[in-house]
């Protein structure tokens, strides 16, 4: 009796499962695991699982450091994800290794992904075709401790706007022990954090110059401009003394600890940054020159279709992929992890701009550039190696500059197809 | 029976041997193919002959990651062997305590290597935040830069290196010592040997064997050396200005971050080449002497 139960019950589990799978399309999403973006995406995914119920997804998620490995591996072993999350700065690589396919024009038409979404998506277009779209972008902005500000006697309503009101405000909030030890620091210098891109598209502009030409293919910042520029960053520890390289290890770490008075960041420390509770920080704009000219550095992880979906699979990542990058999806994205939206009407309401956090944020997306690397960790290294010659070999600006410059050209180059 | 038995012998060895051949020794010879390829992950490998060595010896910041592999293997395996040596020899004569001694010294073996970087670089941040900077600073000595320096990072990074290792060296130098028969020591004593001698004529030759074996795993320890550096200088791997980049290192960013995979196989074929010659030439210093 209990044997005739438990094979009916069988056959009744298999017979579904058979009808489900006639029905139902599973597709395959993969990111990288931070647990506010897999909970954004899990509520995603349930939102557009109501609307199509023919369709199921399935998220993946690998540690950050794997992802890029997997996905390049999973290819390999012919089994991937139908839609993935990429770096902009990835799509060089995953194009040419064919991981990817371009954007269907037909769901997704050129001109309204120009028209809807902020500048920077062009990023992701190679040749005629788009082969990703961003849900959310991240930017950069200046970030400060109000608790120190008032005890320096600064107003912390009124942030620095400029550089030299940045350099003045960290001088007045940086402080020291009797035999001279950094206690506090006016600003973190972490050329491993943000500041790398601080420098790049934005010290390198406010001085003059320009950080590459030749859409990011040629080192432009070997002028007297980029000296300028790197000599204003390193004098901030050698000669106005508001900072020090590798105090209390990150710059993060240090402003979190209330260390230090104001540290460059962007979007994707909100969330590290709320759980604060020994003082009250405060967001404004990337300080200006003195001319007013203004710079940012944008970055975001898009989400493309794989290059071997085809058939009802293609049809059905193309709508999840659709719903993903809706203006919806992009405020259920900026509530829970904190980044803001991609397209241009979902980030500017009044209601956005207004925020005393993501307004600043906002408003340097207007401005933003995205540099096309070709290999991030890579040309970070160097620019970090370029401060660090000034700062610890003592090297000049001006040779370390030049050494940097052709040594960034290099690693371009060997990158480039052959 | 005794066909029996060697069935039932090669029967048991069989399970490791494809096991080791599978996952050991095939992408080992494997790795030798790759390094004469381009291959990148995503395009299919192309031979190219020696290019990878050559591009690899003209490189300048693998002379530099060479030079830095061999300061941690020349200055860390001796010092490493000598501390845990003296630490043994008068361990072994402790009574008081002799557990709990033994014990502290064995606990940063079993501390996870990331765990204790993170501390370490707290303790090498300048003071007030820094512990050794701010015990210097009482006795009046300067600060030091430590980690944060082109000289001292290496030195600093090897140091904690040192100390984890070192609870396993004293164990093993202990079992060594326990394992010298007392009756020689007896003997000695009657014959009215000094202490010295009894080391020198007694202790370090009976202690040979466990020398040998703690020089090669030492030494291809710190050939291998990587969670240690890494861990230390996660925001400037291997720096500062790659200063302490040891060839694991080098050869890990290269695989994984630059996706060079032949260039990083034909690093690895020269670090394997690097372990086999030292490993091959302590075995010969340290041979038996017939």
């Amino acid at each position: 009796m209990r044997k005739a139960t438990l094979f009916a019950g069988l056959i009744a589990g298999f017979s579904t499962l058979a009808l489900n799978a006639a029905q139902a399309v599973e597709i395959e999403y993969w990111q990288y695991v931070f647990d506010t973006r897999v909970k954004a995406m899990d509520q995603l995914i349930e939102n557009f699982e109501k609307a199509n119920p023919d369709i199921t997804v399935k998220q993946t998620t690998f540690p950050y450091a794997d992802y890029q490995t997997r996905v390049i591996a999973a290819k390999m072993g012919g089994q991937g994800p139908d839609v993935m999350q990429l770096f902009y700065g990835w799509l060089d690589k995953f194009v040419a290794g064919g991981l990817l396919q371009p954007l269907p024009a037909d769901a997704f038409p050129h001109d309204k992904i120009e028209s809807d979404f902020f500048p920077i998506v062009s990023a992701m277009k190679r040749g005629d075709d788009y082969y990703g779209l961003p849900t959310a972008v991240r930017s950069l902005a200046l970030f400060y401790n109000k608790k120190l500000f008032t005890e320096a006697g600064l107003d912390p309503a009124n942030p620095p706007k400029t550089l030299d009101e940045f350099v003045a405000a960290a001088e007045k909030l940086t402080k020291r022990d009797a035999s001279g030890n950094l206690i506090v620091a006016g600003s973190t210098l972490d050329m491993g954090g943000q500041d790398h891109q601080w420098w790049r598209e934005v010290l390198v502009r406010q001085f003059g110059g320009e950080p590459y030409t030749d859409n990011d293919r040629k080192v432009a910042y070997n002028t007297e401009a980029g000296e300028k520029a790197l000599k204003f960053y390193t004098d901030l520890q050698t000669e106005k003394k508001i900072g020090q390289v590798g105090f209390m290890d990150e710059g993060q770490a240090a402003f979190r600890a209330g260390m230090a008075g104001m540290t460059i960041d962007g979007t994707f420390r909100l969330g590290a940054f709320k759980s604060i509770e020994g003082f009250e920080w405060g967001v404004t704009e990337l300080p200006a020159n003195a001319e007013g000219v203004r710079s940012n550095y944008a970055s975001y992880f898009a989400n493309g279709i794989s290059a071997t979906t085809s058939g009802e699979k293609l049809e059905a990542s193309k709508k999840f992929l659709a719903y993903i990058s809706s203006p919806e999806a992009m405020d259920v994205w900026l509530k829970t992890v904190g980044e803001l939206p991609a397209r241009r009407t979902a980030a500017m309401t009044e209601g956005n701009l207004a925020d005393p956090i993501y307004g600043p944020f906002l408003k340097g997306l207007e401005y933003a550039r995205t540099t096309m690397f070709v290999d991030e960790a890579a040309q970070r290294q160097n620019t970090i190696d370029m401060a660090n010659r000034i700062l610890l070999e003592g090297q000049s600006v001006k040779d370390s500059l030049a050494q940097g410059a052709a040594a960034e050209q290099a690693i371009i180059d060997a990158a480039a197809p052959k | 029976m005794r066909t029996k038995r060697l069935v039932w012998v090669w029967s048991f060895l069989a399970l490791p041997i494809l096991f080791y051949s599978v996952i050991r020794f095939y992408p080992t010879i494997e790795a030798f193919w790759l390094s004469l390829t381009n291959w990148d992950l995503l395009k299919p490998p192309q031979f190219i002959g020696l290019a990878n060595y050559e591009k690899l010896f003209a490189d300048p910041q693998f002379w530099k990651v060479f030079k830095n592999t061999f300061a941690y293997l020349v200055v860390g395996t001796p010092i490493s062997l000598l501390l845990s040596f003296v630490i043994a020899y008068h361990l072994d004569r402790v009574r008081f305590m002799h557990g709990l001694i033994r014990g502290l010294y064995f606990l940063p073996y079993l501390t996870t290597a990331a765990a204790m970087a993170w501390v370490w670089r707290w303790f090498y941040q300048p003071a007030p935040i820094g512990v050794i900077n701010n015990a210097l600073g009482t006795i009046g000595i300067p600060q030091q830069p430590f980690i944060r320096s082109v000289d001292q990072a290496l030195p600093s990074i090897m140091v904690t290196a040192i100390w984890a290792g070192l609870g396993f060296q004293i164990i093993i130098f202990m079992a060594g010592l326990r394992s010298i028969p007392n009756t020689f020591y007896e003997a000695a004593r009657i014959d009215g040997l000094g202490e010295w001698a009894i080391l020198r004529k007694i202790t370090l030759p009976l202690l040979k064997p466990t020398t040998v074996f703690l020089v090669v795993f030492s030494s291809i320890g710190f050939l291998r050396i990587f969670d240690q550096v890494y861990n230390m200088t996660t925001n400037d791997p291997g720096g500062p200005l790659g200063s302490t980049k040891p060839l694991v290192l080098m050869i890990y960013q290269t695989a994984f971050s630059s996706y060079a995979m032949g260039y990083a196989a034909a690093q690895t074929v020269v670090l394997f080449t690097i372990l086999l010659c030292v490993s091959l030439l302590q075995l010969w210093i340290l041979r038996e002497k017939k």
